[in-house]
């Protein structure tokens, strides 16, 4: 990099070449006020506050836009730049509502810090106060608001709508002294706005705020920064407190959202502040689940499961882990069933959701996690986003992948049966039907071999098993493709040769890809894909999927799964298990133990009795749940934990009590492997304890004594027996966290994996050939039904329908159907629809709408009253057990006029 | 046979022009019927011209029925405005400018190609395809010909820059988005000649290896997108474009997208919103490529450079401005119109020679130049020679061309006032100091003329405008306060007054005026009463009058009636 000199206000500096002024003086420490610029932003140099001399200049210049020049003389703070900024600092505030006593954004805003530095009290001030008639305030939205008459026209919510996130929804109307910002043909509710926010934060005024004031002035409250209990993207909050209540969230400018949230992450976190959290134990009595003492609780869980386990065997009892605590709980818990209870029935949703990922791309790679990071995808040339509808399931990420394609040119190839919303930044769409993924993927890698696109250097170095699956590859042209899954043949050549000759293209999938009789095939699929082009081990490339829930990927990692030990080592390997029976001080079991559906189905049968649930919610979450209704209706004792009591745990025995993500320390791994701080914001409520006490507790009742100071104890024993985790202690995570493999203290984390050999060696190609779902449509039930999740909710709803913002966003369950369909049946738009399946039948309301194809319908699953998981076909992936959520037939039929 | 052409221009039609050649159309004649631009008297429309042979003569405020007597053989002298032979009332109004730009503008059918090229179009263009770029940037060079936007920038030397800019794709924009009140020439131009700016175009993307290009004309010129497209299709059809794309975008009204940078963001789909330069058009101007931007009547200029020869322009003007200018006169005076005269000449030689002189005779008071951008120039410096040296010496600007004529009665406050609130609405909005600072500055000026002037506005007016010129991004911030800055510079003395002494010395703002009845000359002859829309005149045939000073709107409705000078204005 070149450097130049210039001098400022009389004194020589030697700069970076291409900086502007502002830049410039900054990195050599002399500070130039500014007020439209941000360092995430374009530079618009509008407000003209950074104004400053440059010899030779007939005006005066703004420094945050005018780029340095050798030898260039500023002068920073001469009595002219200091008259024209008092004179703009007036001018801003004789046309603003100057109503700092009670704005929300006092001690937090710009333009008052802006005032108080010049000194321009209203003696001093030329212009007369703003007499103007205050405007009327647009508070449709209804998570934020927008108050004209403190809008100083700089336009940053404008670029960070635009720019960061990539919706460009907000945009200057009117001109002159009448320029507001605006969204919407006549107010906010009417436009796209999903309320993530990004406005408010970057709002330099109290123009832009949250419509819901949290009545606390910004210096009375504490601020803590912790990690966002929804989704897998990990943002990194600032959560704001006083007096023992969450009142405010903002996002964090650091790894991974460097600032950003979405509307969940900023607006939908005040059901930690919920009257209806558990604050006591509950124990069944005559039937009545009613108060009871920790002492109670404990001693009546340790009474019936020693009961169950010495008249039954270990293996009669089954606890489910969670994808929603800490790493250091989630380890404590397998860590009891297995050492404490002595069997390896230990499962959690990752079943449902990545089951598939994990078997598949272990077997592929030798690791079953996102290859690369998320702040990685802004700079891929290429972008295949398949089964992932990213803008509502991971918005964070989707605003990477949309700046990837604004802001950098990337093309991206979404294929998916549904028109989602990336769509409408897409280069390519390919819409196949549900469940033919395997063939549409096959047909783009005969396209590749037979144009011959693929990397032969990488296939010969890197991989085996090319010759097998190349006998497979050979039958899929693009034409036979057509036929199975709709995709034009030439479509899918164009996405073949893109995603193929991009100089690094990245694979994004989720759950439309995994949750499938053919999950662990389709993932195998990705993997070849990714292969036979080289796509992998590289920056901005790989196979990336995105993990649901917030620690879902920690879970798996420390071993909640009922095969393998923290770390993915086999209880099935002698070798493995001896290492854990020395570290845990007890013999273990060497079968692996039941996944979720068959716990369930072990229930059913009376293999399992006993069944621990930690912070999940089946009753809602998993497919055929009249099934799992049955199942747990016939369970001997049941546990669970939990923050609310949730559709699943007024079913059990005993109910206990525990402390939300806001209420404790602990980690969690996100998406892309990144082990992540939880810090405590609040006390837990009434007697809620943490999860880790809780289960130390009742370990030592069941006779298997536990006992840890802190969670960062915990931390420190996974770290001694996962290698993945080995270099992991809270000490280091202060920052930016680790992104495993961490094998030693001093190892600096991984960025993306599979750099130089993949984790088993070579990468192995699978030959994988097409069959289809497990049920399709017929004359019975002629619709194809999918489910999956909608940007307002979380999976059960147990959090976000407990919030009020959300609520107004999507208040109920809906069906998404083709107009065309809808027509034909007598469906109105917003009318009720009965939807049937083999399996169960709700009462939904219809959203007509060209996203799902004709003969398809989409359900969002969080609603417990019109539950798709009612309808959904709990077959299973013979390999990972997944069940087929993605795929089922069912019914229409108008249902009654009940309002 | 003989030639009867029709002035359908804008100004034409809308003085009845349609109904001219429409009668003249329905009943045919001996002769050929055609339309033709706007030769610029404005001030007779309609007009027709008749050619006989190698006469010419052109008849001015012609009526349907009087259109049909000329196609049929009459004279009327009456109407005779310019003939070849030196007769006709208004023949000076031509005789004494320098139609250069103008040369085809009311002479040629516009929608006829084969016109314009037997005036000699096109052949620029052949000549230009003989050439290098580096050639014809050079003849430009020498030409000395400066952007007729009003900036006056080198033409050959802003070629040049684009020209050697890194990067395939270059545009090449014509700028038609004339906007300032009262000027028309670009207007013109394209109505009247438009294969002159066409030809410029291709001229100028040769020069510079541009393949596309836009004309971004005011949607309000509906006539002049429809004759540029008309020509841009023929040229095509003719095979003068050789690869050379041209669009017409329209403009949807706002003013600032005449600068440059907010022009490529519109064209662009954006909000026309200015933006800061670096870097310049030259190397990241439209859809960030290379881009050239001249004006309408810059382009007009180089086919006739070329064709011409840099000597033959440059025997017009002066050294550093040469060639020619073209102006719309308006405001006060007799001939409003549309004027090109040598770069040089006096403003007096416009106002007067050309113009006329002032209406009803009052007196010349100041020109308004550069629209609201540009600035006043007073009587006494009507000497002032027109070119981009001398008139910025007297604080306006030269802009784009457009004239306002002031006499005795205009108040220069409000003039003021006038232009600023024009420029207040006209702003973008993204600058504090022309979005919030211009406003305080026009809410200054509304309350000087209502007669709540302080002593501190005048300190306030300079000092905020001044601050302003220095603050703001784009032209229209950086000029803005102009025509303030031009008034106190030469009429302090009416801002002291409406001030001090609540008064409007030119008798134009209506809140420091007052109309009475002078008792000594009232011949109570109740005309005034007639004319006084909100019965504010009070007395009876033989019965002195007077006025009711709270229900008079001050709209000067008696002062105009009165054959005996019996009402007061003070």
């Amino acid at each position: 990099m070149h450097s130049v000199t210039i001098n400022v206000d009389g004194k020589d500096y030697t700069v970076r070449e291409g900086a502007t002024i502002h830049e410039a003086c900054g990195e050599v420490g002399i500070h130039i006020p500014v007020l439209c610029y941000h360092p995430r932003l374009k530079i618009a140099g509008n407000c003209r506050v950074c104004c400053v001399e440059v010899e030779g200049c007939r005006t005066l210049m703004p420094a945050c836009v005018t780029p340095i020049t050798p030898n260039m003389v500023v002068r920073t703070g001469s009595p002219k730049v200091m008259q024209a900024r008092k004179t703009i600092v007036d001018l801003l505030l004789a046309a603003h509502n100057c109503d700092c006593l009670v704005c929300d954004a006092a001690g937090a805003c710009e333009l008052q810090k802006m005032a108080y530095d010049l000194g321009l009290d209203r003696r001093s001030r030329a212009f007369y106060v703003c007499d103007d008639e205050l405007p009327e305030v647009d508070s449709s939205s209804p998570v934020l608001q927008y108050d004209p008459s403190k809008c100083i026209q700089c336009t940053r919510c404008i670029r960070a709508c635009g720019e960061i996130q990539g919706k460009g929804i907000i945009a200057a109307v009117h001109r002159s002294y009448q320029v507001e910002m605006a969204a919407g043909i006549h107010q906010w509710s009417d436009s796209r706005c999903d309320g993530c926010g990004e406005c408010i934060q970057i709002c330099p005024t109290g123009a832009l705020s949250e419509k819901v004031s949290s009545g606390v002035r910004i210096w009375e409250a504490e601020k803590v920064r912790t990690s966002c209990a929804y989704c897998g993207v990990g943002c990194q909050l600032d959560m704001w407190v006083r007096d023992g209540r969450l009142v405010k969230v903002t996002g964090a400018d650091v790894v991974p959202n460097f600032g950003s949230t979405c509307v969940k992450g900023r607006f939908g976190h005040t059901f930690v502040n919920s009257e209806e959290r558990l604050k006591t134990p509950f124990v069944r009595l005559n039937g009545v689940l009613v108060e009871a003492t920790w002492e109670e609780a404990i001693g009546e869980i340790a009474t019936r499961m020693a009961k169950i386990r010495d008249e039954h065997g270990p293996d009669a009892i089954a606890g489910l882990a969670s994808a929603r605590v800490s790493n250091e709980e989630n380890y404590l818990f397998q860590k009891m069933i297995r050492a404490g209870v002595g069997t390896n029935n230990v499962d959690h949703c990752a079943r449902l959701c990545h089951a598939s990922t994990v078997a598949g791309l272990a077997a592929a790679f030798g690791s079953g996690a996102m290859t690369n990071s998320i702040a990685e995808l802004e700079h891929a040339k290429c972008i295949l986003v398949t089964g992932s509808n990213t803008t509502e399931t991971h918005p964070v990420i989707a605003t990477v992948i949309r700046r990837a394609v604004r802001e950098h040119g990337a093309k991206l190839i979404v294929v998916d049966p549904r028109r989602i919303d990336l769509v409408d930044n897409a280069t390519l769409w390919l819409r196949q039907r549900n469940g033919s993924d395997v063939a549409w993927m096959n047909g783009m890698m005969n396209v590749i071999v037979s144009e011959n696109l693929l990397n032969r250097e990488f296939i010969a170095e890197r991989t085996e098993g090319f010759d097998e699956f190349m006998k497979v590859i050979e039958r899929f042209t693009p034409e036979r493709v057509e036929e199975i899954s709709t995709i034009p043949a030439d479509l899918l050549r164009e996405a073949a040769r893109i995603y193929a000759t991009a100089e690094s293209s990245s694979i994004i999938y989720s759950m439309g890809i995994t949750q499938h009789i053919t999950g662990t095939d389709n993932v195998l699929s990705v993997a070849n894909l990714a292969m036979l082009t080289g796509q992998i081990g590289r920056p901005s490339t790989g196979v990336n999927p995105l993990r649901g829930q917030n620690n879902v990927q920690g879970a798996c990692d420390v071993g909640a799964l009922p095969n393998v030990y923290p770390g993915y080592q086999q209880v099935a390997v002698d070798a493995v298990r001896e290492k854990f029976e020395k570290a845990w001080g007890r013999p273990l079991s060497p079968k692996p133990g039941l996944t979720v559906v068959e716990m369930v189905n072990a229930l059913e049968h009376g293999k399992v009795k006993g069944l621990i649930i930690m912070g999940e919610n089946p009753m809602v979450s998993d497919p055929n749940l009249s099934h799992v209704e049955k199942s747990l209706d016939s369970a001997e004792f049941l546990v669970v934990m939990d923050i609310f009591m949730t559709e699943t745990a007024v079913k059990a025995d005993v109910v206990l009590p525990a402390a939300s993500f806001a209420e404790k320390e602990g980690t969690f791994t996100n998406t892309e492997r990144r082990v992540i701080l939880l810090r405590e914001v609040l006390p837990p409520p009434g007697q809620a304890r943490t999860d880790w006490e809780i289960i130390c507790d009742l370990s030592t009742a069941m006779g298997y004594p536990m006992h840890y100071n802190s969670a960062s104890d915990i931390m420190d024993e996974i770290a001694s027996v996962t290698p993945i985790y080995g270099g992991v202690h809270h000490k280091r995570l202060q920052g930016d966290g680790l992104q495993w493999p961490c094998p030693d203290a001093n190892h600096p984390g991984t960025v993306y994996l599979h750099k130089d050999k993949f984790s088993r060696g070579k990468g192995l190609f699978h030959p994988v050939d097409f069959i289809h779902p497990d049920e399709m449509p017929d004359e019975e039930y002629p619709f194809l039904l999918s489910t999956g999740r909608i940007l307002f909710h979380y999976h059960t709803g147990s959090m976000s329908r407990r919030v009020d913002a959300l609520n107004e966003y999507a208040p109920g369950g809906y069906a998404e159907i083709h107009p065309a369909d809808a027509e034909r049946l007598g469906l109105v738009d917003g009318g009720l629809v009965r939807v049937s399946s083999r399996r169960g039948s709700i009462e939904t309301r219809v959203m007509a709408t060209e996203r799902v194809a004709e003969g398809s319908v989409f359900i969002p699953f969080h609603f417990a009253e019109a539950a798709a998981n009612l309808l959904t076909n709990d077959a299973l992936d013979p390999k990972a057990k997944i069940p087929e959520l993605k795929v089922a037939a069912c019914k229409l039929e108008k249902a009654g006029s009940r309002r | 046979m003989r030639k009867l052409l029709v002035g359908t221009g804008t100004c034409g039609l809308s003085a009845g022009a349609g109904k001219v050649i429409e009668a003249l159309r329905n009943n045919p004649g001996e002769y050929e019927l055609s339309g033709t631009g706007c030769i610029g008297m404005c001030f007779v429309e309609p007009l027709l011209e008749v050619r006989d042979g190698d006469s010419r003569r052109i008849y001015g405020e012609v009526t349907p029925e009087l259109a049909l007597s000329i196609a049929s053989g009459a004279d009327p002298v009456d109407n005779l405005v310019w003939s070849d032979d030196g007769r006709g009332s208004h023949a000076d109004f031509l005789e004494k400018q320098d139609r250069l730009v103008l040369r085809n503008c009311g002479v040629i059918n516009p929608d006829s190609m084969d016109d314009y090229i037997a005036t000699g179009g096109y052949e620029a263009l052949r000549m230009a395809w003989e050439m290098t770029p580096g050639e014809i940037i050079q003849i430009m060079k020498d030409s000395g010909l400066r952007g007729r936007g009003g900036a006056g920038f080198p033409t050959g030397m802003k070629w040049s820059f684009a020209a050697s800019a890194a990067g395939e794709d270059k545009y090449i924009i014509c700028n038609a988005d004339e906007g300032d009140p009262g000027a028309f020439m670009d207007r013109s131009i394209i109505e009247g000649d438009p294969h002159a700016v066409i030809e410029g175009m291709f001229i100028a993307a040769r020069a510079i290896g541009a393949a596309n290009g836009y004309i971004y004309c005011r949607a309000e010129y509906p006539l002049a997108v429809k004759r540029l497209e008309n020509a841009i299709a023929q040229a095509g059809e003719r095979g003068f474009a050789q690869g050379v794309h041209l669009k017409v975008k329209m403009g949807a009204g706002a003013f600032v997208c005449g600068e440059e940078t907010a022009l490529f963001r519109s064209i662009e789909g954006k909000r026309g919103m200015p933006t800061f330069r670096p870097p310049y058009p030259a190397e990241k101007g439209l859809f960030a490529k290379p881009t050239n931007n001249n004006n309408v009547e810059t382009y007009a200029c180089v086919p006739w450079i070329v064709r011409n020869g840099v000597k033959a322009f440059r025997e017009r003007g002066t050294e550093k401005s040469p060639g020619t200018k073209v102006f719309a006169l308006a405001g006060k005076v007799k001939r409003g119109g549309l004027a090109e005269v040598a770069m040089g000449t006096p403003i007096r030689h416009l106002v007067f020679g050309i113009g006329g002189g002032i209406k009803k005779d009052k007196a010349f008071k100041a020109v308004q130049m550069g629209g609201p951008s540009g600035g006043c120039i007073p009587e006494h410096l009507a000497d002032t020679p027109v070119d981009f040296e001398s008139i910025p010496a007297t604080g306006a600007i030269m802009g784009s061309g457009g004239m306002v004529v002031m006499d005795e009665t205009s108040c220069m406050v409000d003039i003021a006032r006038f232009f600023l609130n024009f420029t207040c609405d006209e702003s973008c909005g993204k600058c504090t100091f022309c979005r919030v600072g211009n406003r305080r500055l026009l809410e200054t000026l509304e309350r000087i003329t209502a007669g709540e002037g302080r002593e501190e506005d005048i300190p306030f007016l300079e000092t905020l405008g001044r601050q302003i010129i220095d603050g703001s991004l784009c032209g229209l911030g950086q000029t803005a306060p102009n025509p303030i800055l031009t008034t106190l510079r030469y009429f302090r003395n009416e801002y002291e007054a409406h001030i001090q002494e609540k008064k409007c010395p030119a008798g134009s703002c209506r809140a420091l005026i007052k109309f009475t009845v002078n008792p000594e000359t009232c011949k109570a002859c109740t005309l005034c009463a007639k004319a006084c829309p909100v019965n504010a005149v009070s007395g009876q045939r033989g019965q002195v009058h007077s006025i009711d000073q709270h229900k008079c709107t001050k709209c000067g409705a008696c002062y105009d009636a009165c054959p005996f000078d019996a009402i007061i204005r003070e």
